[in-house]
Parts: C-alpha cells; structure tokens; sequence
C-alpha cells in the first residue's frame, strides 16, 4: 500500500505518530540490549514477540526480523542476540521491540494510500495469507466520518469474517472504525503523510490489535 | 455522413473548466428551453449532420422559432433558410446548434452573441479529439465563449433533448417520451441508448445531453442543473474518466443531497481503462476508489447501461423505501422462489418472515393452500378480488418496506392466444378476453396507486415485458407511469439500490427527496 517517493519511518515511530492523531496503537517497549529485552518480556509477560527495528528497517518479515511465540527468558534472550546481529550498516541505528504476543484467528488491513485523480484515501480490507487472493477491501476519500468508516465496514464482501467466528466474539467495529477515522485524522492533521500501512491488524478476542504499522512520509 | 461524433466521443472531462467563467441557471434554460433555436450550417442533403438535426427539430414539435442558416439560403423541409444570422430578429433565439466546420466557429459564436444567444451546442468535429491544432481551437473556442457570457456546450456532441420544450437538437435519433430522468453523458452514443430504453420502457426523459469534449461545462456542471431543475427528479450520467476528482467528488454528493444520481463508469477493468484515455484523454484510477468515491457520495453505481437506465427508470417512479423489509407477492410458486434467492443475495435486502398478524389476515383471503410465507404464494387460489386484497394487505403491513409483485400477464397473455385464434370471438372469446385483459390492467394499475398512496415501492415484474410488450398487464404498468422489469431478479437489483441510496440519507439525516 506505499505510494513509493518517501522515507518510511521505523515501526515504533510509525505507532507513536499514529497513536498521536487517536489511531490505537499497543504500546511496545523498546530496549537496545538482550538484557534489556529480557526485562521488557519478564514484565509484559510471556510468550512475547522481539523484532528488531529501525529508521531503514522496512521489511522486517521478510528479512527474518520478527520472532514470535518467545515462552522464556532463554528464549529471548537468545532471539535478541541474533537480531542484532542480524543488523547491517545499512540498517543505521538499531533497536529491539519487545510485545505481548498476541492470538487471533483473523487478521485485517487497514491504511492510508494516495490515488492520482481522488488524493488521499482511506483503506480497510481482510488480511492474512489469502489477502491478496481475496482482495476484498473498501476505499474512501479522507476526510471520512464515523458514518463512512461503519459504511466501509459493511461494504467488506466477507462479512461472515467479522461475525463470531471459531469461538470468538464478532469484530469490535466501534473499535475498527475508531483506526478509519484516526487515519483519516492523521491523513488531514499531517500532509507529510505518503502513505500508512497497518498490516496485520490481528483481531484478538474480537478487538483489532495494530500489530505492525509503516508510515511513509515525504523524504 | 461526414464524421462520427458518437464514436469518437469526446477528448472529455466530467466537469474541469480551463477558464474561470461559470453558466448560470439561465445559460442552461437557454439551452433546454430556448424560445428559439438558430441552425446553424443547416444543410438540405439529406445524408449531412446539418440536414438531421433540423429535421429532427422540426418533427419532434419544438413550437419555438426555428432560423436554419446556410450559405446559400435555400429552402430546407419548407424552412426558408438565412444566409447570416444578422438576419435572425434580435432576441428571436437563445440557441444556437453549431454544424458547421470548426475553421467558421468563432465568427459564428460573435455574431450569435450579438443576436442575445446565450447558449451554443457545437456538434463540429476537428477539436481537442483531433490533435494538438484541434486542441488550440478548442480552447479559443472556450476562451471566446467566457468573453461572450455563452454556455458552450461539446464540441463534438451529437446533441440535446429537452422533453418540457419538445426540443430535439441531435443529428441522431431517437426522441424519448416525456419524463423525470436527466441524463448527461461523455459518450454522445450512450445518450441515444438512454433513449432507446426510454423508448422501449415508456419510462421518459426531461432532459439529455451529449456532454462531448466537455471543453466548457462537463458531467459536473449538468448534474448541479439536474439538481435544481423541477422538471428532474434523477439524473443519469455515463463517466469514463474525471480530471479533477476530488472536486468531482464534491460536487457529486452535494447533487446526491438534493436528488439520486445513477452512474455508469467505462474504463472499470484495465482493459476498458485503456480504452477510455484514448477515448477521452482521462486518467485511469483504480476502480476501487471510483467505487468507494461513489459510496462516500451517495451515488448509485451500475455495472451496465441497462441496469443504469432501469434504476433511474426506478427513482423516476417509485417512491424512496424506508427500511430493507421486502415482500413478494406471486399469483404462482417458482417465481417467488427465484426471488427470494435473489433478495438473499443483496445483503441491503431483507425478506422478512411474515408478522403473525399478517399471515392472519391473509388466512382469511386465501384458501389453505397459499404459502403461509414469504414469498406470499396465491398458490392459483384467487377469485376477482383476491390478488389487488392481498396485495393491499401485504403492502399495507406497517413492518412492510417494499413489495416485489409477480405473475402478472398470464391471464393477459391467454387472452392474446385466444383473441388472434380461429375461434374468436365465438364460443364466448370475446367476453373471456376483454374480462382478462380488464382484470390484468385492474391489478397492475392496483399496484401503481398502492405504491403512490402508501409511499412503498411496489416493483411488477415479467418477462412479458419484453417478451409480448403489449400483453394487457405489461400495458397496465407502462400506462400507470411505471417501469415493468423484464425479471424479477432485475427488480431486487433496482430495489437494492433504492434501499442503499435510502439507508445513505437516512443514516446522514437528510430528508426524503421532496420530488
């Protein structure tokens, strides 16, 4: 969902600026050492996800840079040596993000993206691995209202995904709208703003949770 | 004929204006309710642009003045020509029908202007379609009209109709019947489907025009006219690309606020895309955003031409429902049963289980066969009265949104078989066919007054409609104002629509429409 032409920001600045327009964002710790890291997830509790991060880190999945389901402090503190050693110079600056690992059987989408004739847009979708298979996401102009954003949802074709599903609660849609119009907040708030890319937004006992968040902003 | 307007369109835009003059309501009266109309380039070959559009004038009834200028000031269709229109009276006429060569133009507009022409429809080819020479015309043109305070509408366009004037300005056919439905469209070829399905519907038209190159006014304009126009309740309009669409989109739901706009888009696959920017120059977008673009203003989307004009042919004439409850009524079984598969298929659109105090009623209606349910089934189980008692009933239901009614025309259709046979009028014929085709216009023109008095959409459907257009029942709908759709799936469909566009002021608290 990047537009390209921009810098991204790294996932915690990414958060920290979309918490700031009223996007909700978990609150990660981030620590520079496996020492540190391992304090973080003694006091979030366990199992924890550690991710290493960065201004120029932008695609941490596909460079092995997450690791999830950490049960203990061996664990992590492990997964953290590696991390940072997995670190290039070209990386720059390095940190470790440590969060609560978090459970959900559906995972949504959810970002900021700018079309050539309509300008910015907001964007909601299904997420996961048939994602881009199934490719069933509703577009609106920013600003939209509240009243868009529930429009939105209900425009999404697989509906059955936001009802109660595999023993667990229907998808809080005050709380998916709430991230729509904090977007769209943030698209008007922040001209800056090139692109958003929320990606999974993991629904977790029927609340989607940002897991992972990229903003791209004008270079 | 010389050129082809209608298939080369138009290097259009919906709305993008190069120069900051704007029309006013009375440049667009000018246009759709000219007291008079000059022809200009008016030719007496039969085959030219210039012959048909006056002939076209002439046969619809326009009861305005009608000036045909030409070089050689001839007699066409028993109009003496002028040979300049210096020789118009001076505010004899407010339009001008522009069929002569782009290179004339200028001069033409001048001395237009001159003579208190507030409005040019230009049907000329050679402009923004025709290269970078067409394009500097095509603005002087622009810049020109600014300066005279003149509505320009194409270049390029095949022409306008405005049913209020008996004006048909076009230099094709057809001329629709008279209607609620405003169209404006950036292919001059989609207005003359427009008014074919009109035609074959008798659902009619107020206003149509064929936007062109949009060099002056464009998609956006004619909307915002449709908006306030009391001869319009819908506007219709075919887009195949937007310049500026953020300002398009503005415009687009403050139209949507005042009256329902049904839009059809060409260039929604990437195929059809590549189509449009050489078709009118636009830029792709993705779909997507188009679609949600439309949703956020509250517009209708149809996916095709037909479905287009058979969902305006709805807002035209069935009243705004106020909720997703839907009923069907059904003189027969499998009718019902395919319409309620197609209701289940539109999530906008319930099919509620029938209130007890309603299946109560209808007990005492109908013998002990009938559905019980819905889709209502009369199960054959009717006398004189029943079906127009039940459909009453039905409808009149307070949890009742709206009624899908169907099996109409088979008494009709009977009565066509027997009437053209051997045996008619003896053995009784007579009497038996004129009482069906009674009873089928009885219970359709039922339908229709329900509809108006109770301020329900009550949607008739057959296939009668196209299969045996002049079957009694399709008659009786046609004739009491209203559109008989062709299946009843294609009635879910329209009434979806209607359900969303009515869910979309609701929920944004506008009123209902008040025409």
């Amino acid at each position: 969902m990047t537009s390209g032409g921009g810098r991204t920001l790294s996932e915690h600045a990414s958060k920290t600026l979309l918490a700031g327009h009223g996007v909700p964002m978990p609150q990660d710790r981030i620590v520079p050492t496996a020492a540190d890291a391992v304090l973080a997830a003694d006091a979030i509790g366990y199992p924890v996800v550690v991710k290493l991060g960065g201004e120029a880190i932008a695609h941490k999945t596909e460079r092995g840079l997450v690791r999830l389901g950490l049960v203990d402090a061996a664990a992590v503190r492990l997964a953290a040596d590696e991390l940072l050693q997995a670190a290039t110079p070209d990386d720059g600056e390095v940190h470790l993000l440590v969060a609560r690992l978090l459970r959900g059987n559906r995972e949504l989408i959810a970002g900021l993206t700018r079309d050539p004739q309509f300008g910015m847009t907001v964007v909601v979708g299904i997420g996961g691995i048939f994602a881009e298979a199934l490719a069933d996401v509703s577009i609106r102009l920013v600003p939209i209202t509240s009243i868009d954003a529930e429009e939105m949802i209900d425009d999404l074709e697989m509906q059955a995904l936001l009802a109660p599903f595999r023993g667990e609660p229907a998808v809080d849609r005050d709380a998916l709208r709430q991230i729509l119009v904090g977007l769209s907040d943030a698209a008007e708030a922040d001209p800056s703003i090139v692109s958003v890319d929320i990606n999974p937004l993991i629904v977790v006992d029927g609340v989607p949770v940002a897991v992972d968040a990229l903003v791209e902003v004008q270079a | 004929m010389s050129g082809d307007p209608g298939m080369s369109g138009g290097s259009g835009t919906s709305g993008a204006s190069t120069t900051s003059w704007r029309p006013s309501t009375q440049h667009f009266l000018a246009l759709f309710e000219p007291k008079g109309v000059v022809v200009a380039g008016a030719s007496t070959h039969p085959g030219k642009f210039g012959f048909v559009a006056l002939h076209n004038i002439l046969v619809a009834g326009y009861a305005g003045n009608v000036f045909p200028t030409n070089r050689d000031g001839s007699e066409i269709l028993g109009v003496q020509a002028l040979t300049d229109i210096d020789q118009v009276p001076d505010g004899a006429a407010d339009l001008i029908f522009v069929c002569t060569p782009a290179s004339t133009n200028q001069d033409l507009l001048r001395q237009a202007a001159a003579k208190g022409i507030r409005a040019a429809f230009v049907s000329s080819a050679g402009y923004g379609e025709s290269g970078p020479d067409g394009v500097r015309a095509q603005q002087e043109l622009v810049d020109l009209a600014g300066e005279l305070d003149m509505l320009l509408v194409g270049p390029n366009g095949q022409g306008v109709i405005s049913t209020p004037a008996s004006l048909c300005a076009q230099i094709v056919a057809p001329y629709p019947p008279a209607g609620r439905i405003g169209i404006v469209s950036q292919s001059g070829n989609f207005v003359s489907s427009f008014q074919n399905y009109a035609i074959a519907s008798g659902v009619g038209i107020s206003r149509a025009v064929s936007a062109g190159n949009a060099a002056q006014v464009g998609v956006a304009d004619f909307l915002e006219f449709f908006a306030d126009d009391p001869a319009t309740d819908v506007a219709l309009a075919y887009v195949e690309g937007v310049v500026d669409g953020r300002r398009f989109y503005d415009r687009l739901r403050a139209v949507c606020e005042q009256i329902p706009v049904v839009l059809v888009k060409g260039g929604a696959t990437a195929g059809g895309a590549r189509a449009a920017a050489s078709h009118t120059g636009s830029l792709a977008t993705d779909d997507r955003v188009f679609d949600g673009m439309c949703r956020q203003a509250g517009a209708v989307r149809a996916t095709t031409i037909e479905e287009a004009y058979e969902v305006a042919a709805t807002f035209a004439t069935q009243p705004l429902p106020t909720g997703p409850n839907v009923v069907v009524v059904s003189t027969a079984g499998g009718w019902g049963v395919v319409t309620a598969d197609a209701i289940a298929g539109d999530s906008s659109l319930k099919l509620i289980g029938l209130p007890d105090d309603l299946r109560a009623d209808l007990d005492g209606k109908l013998p002990p066969r009938w559905s019980r349910n819905n889709p209502i089934d009369m199960a054959g189980g009717e006398g004189k009265d029943t079906i127009t008692d039940v459909l009453a009933t039905a409808a009149g239901h307070p949890e009742v949104d709206s009624v899908v009614f169907l099996g109409m025309g088979i008494q009709g259709n009977t009565a066509k078989m027997e009437r053209e046979g051997r045996f008619y009028p003896d053995h009784g014929l007579e009497r038996i066919v004129s009482y069906h085709e009674r009873q089928e216009v009885r219970y359709t023109a039922a339908a229709s007054d329900l509809a108006r008095t109770l301020g329900k959409p009550i949607l008739t459907a057959t296939e009668l409609a196209v299969t045996s257009p002049g079957n009694a029942a399709v008659r009786g709908v046609v004739d009491s104002g209203r559109y008989c759709y062709p299946s009843s799936n294609r009635a879910v469909r329209a009434l979806g629509h209607l359900v969303r566009y009515a869910e979309w002021r609701r929920r944004r608290g506008l009123p209902t429409p008040p025409r």
